[in-house]
């Protein structure tokens, strides 16, 4: 059964982020991260922030909450009990200070089949409250015997 | 710090322990039982609770911080996620540089766990100063 492109293009409402610092700090030290820069405001405001900064991969936090509910889109129909996540790629423009709120929109970037497999390719595009873009992700989803 | 074409870079180690998952779900808010629930995880086919790949990113992401000088260094990375990462097995994070121009590192990487590659073909830019 071919993949059903049509929902190519298609946008999701924008939903918008509070970071936190003790979130940013919680995350920080699930990944192992030491740099204090990430975990002491103190530290952070020595090197020039206005508080603890987000570790770069923090960005699946604040993209996830507004992301996740768009993988069920049943125009986008992925077949979610054959998905597996096959890709990721962001672009950082700057570091995320606690304090910031982001807003991320997010679309379908392409439907394609190839392999026996169907691939789901999302884009982020995640902007500061200047309207100034922080992060883009692209994210790729396989889902298997389509 | 500066890059040159073909360097290593540092490698990270790091053996995430049993209850990393669970961490890492909260402080990610993806709570997929896969990750957190060894009897889920065998129903569904898989020898036990795996690892969130986007963890295993992380890890890719904090080797590029650590040896670029800081999280601010960090331009972008790019992933492909095959295998299958475990807790409590050590993960080895290692890179090369492939070039650097006008300042910016490209910077080729492998995430591996017991000599299976859980992250490949990732590719990081960084700056390079």
């Amino acid at each position: 059964m071919p993949v059903n492109t049509s929902a190519i293009g298609k946008t999701f409402a924008p939903g918008t982020y509070a970071v936190g610092r003790e979130k940013v700090k919680e995350y920080a030290a699930a990944v192992g991260e030491t740099n204090p820069v990430h975990l002491d405001p103190a530290a952070a405001r020595a090197a020039g922030y206005d508080d603890v900064i987000a570790p770069p991969m923090f960005a699946v936090v604040f993209i996830s909450q507004t992301m996740a509910p768009t993988l069920f889109d049943p125009e986008v129909g992925m077949n979610f009990a054959l998905m597996v996540h096959g890709g990721q790629s962001f672009t950082w423009e700057r570091p995320i200070v606690a304090g910031e709120e982001i807003t991320t929109h997010v679309s379908v970037k392409d439907i394609y089949e190839k392999d026996g497999k169907g691939f789901y390719v999302y884009e982020t595009i995640s902007k500061d409250e200047k309207d100034e873009t922080v992060v883009t992700g692209e994210w790729t989803f396989l889902v298997r015997g389509v | 710090m500066s890059f040159e074409a073909g360097q290593t870079i540092n490698e990270l180690k790091v053996t995430p322990d049993r209850f990393l998952p669970i961490r890492y779900a909260g402080a990610s808010g993806d709570f997929n039982p896969i990750h957190t629930d060894q009897e889920f995880a065998k129903q569904v086919g898989l020898p036990s609770t795996i690892l969130h790949g986007l963890y295993s990113m992380a890890q890719v992401a904090r080797a590029i911080s650590e040896n670029a000088g800081g999280p601010e260094k960090v331009k972008s990375l790019s992933v492909q996620f095959r295998g299958m990462g475990f807790p409590e097995k050590e993960i080895t994070v290692t890179g090369t540089v492939r070039e650097v121009t006008d300042g910016v590192a490209t910077i080729d990487t492998v995430a591996e766990q017991d000599g299976n590659q859980i992250i490949r073909n990732a590719v990081a830019t960084a700056e390079s100063a």
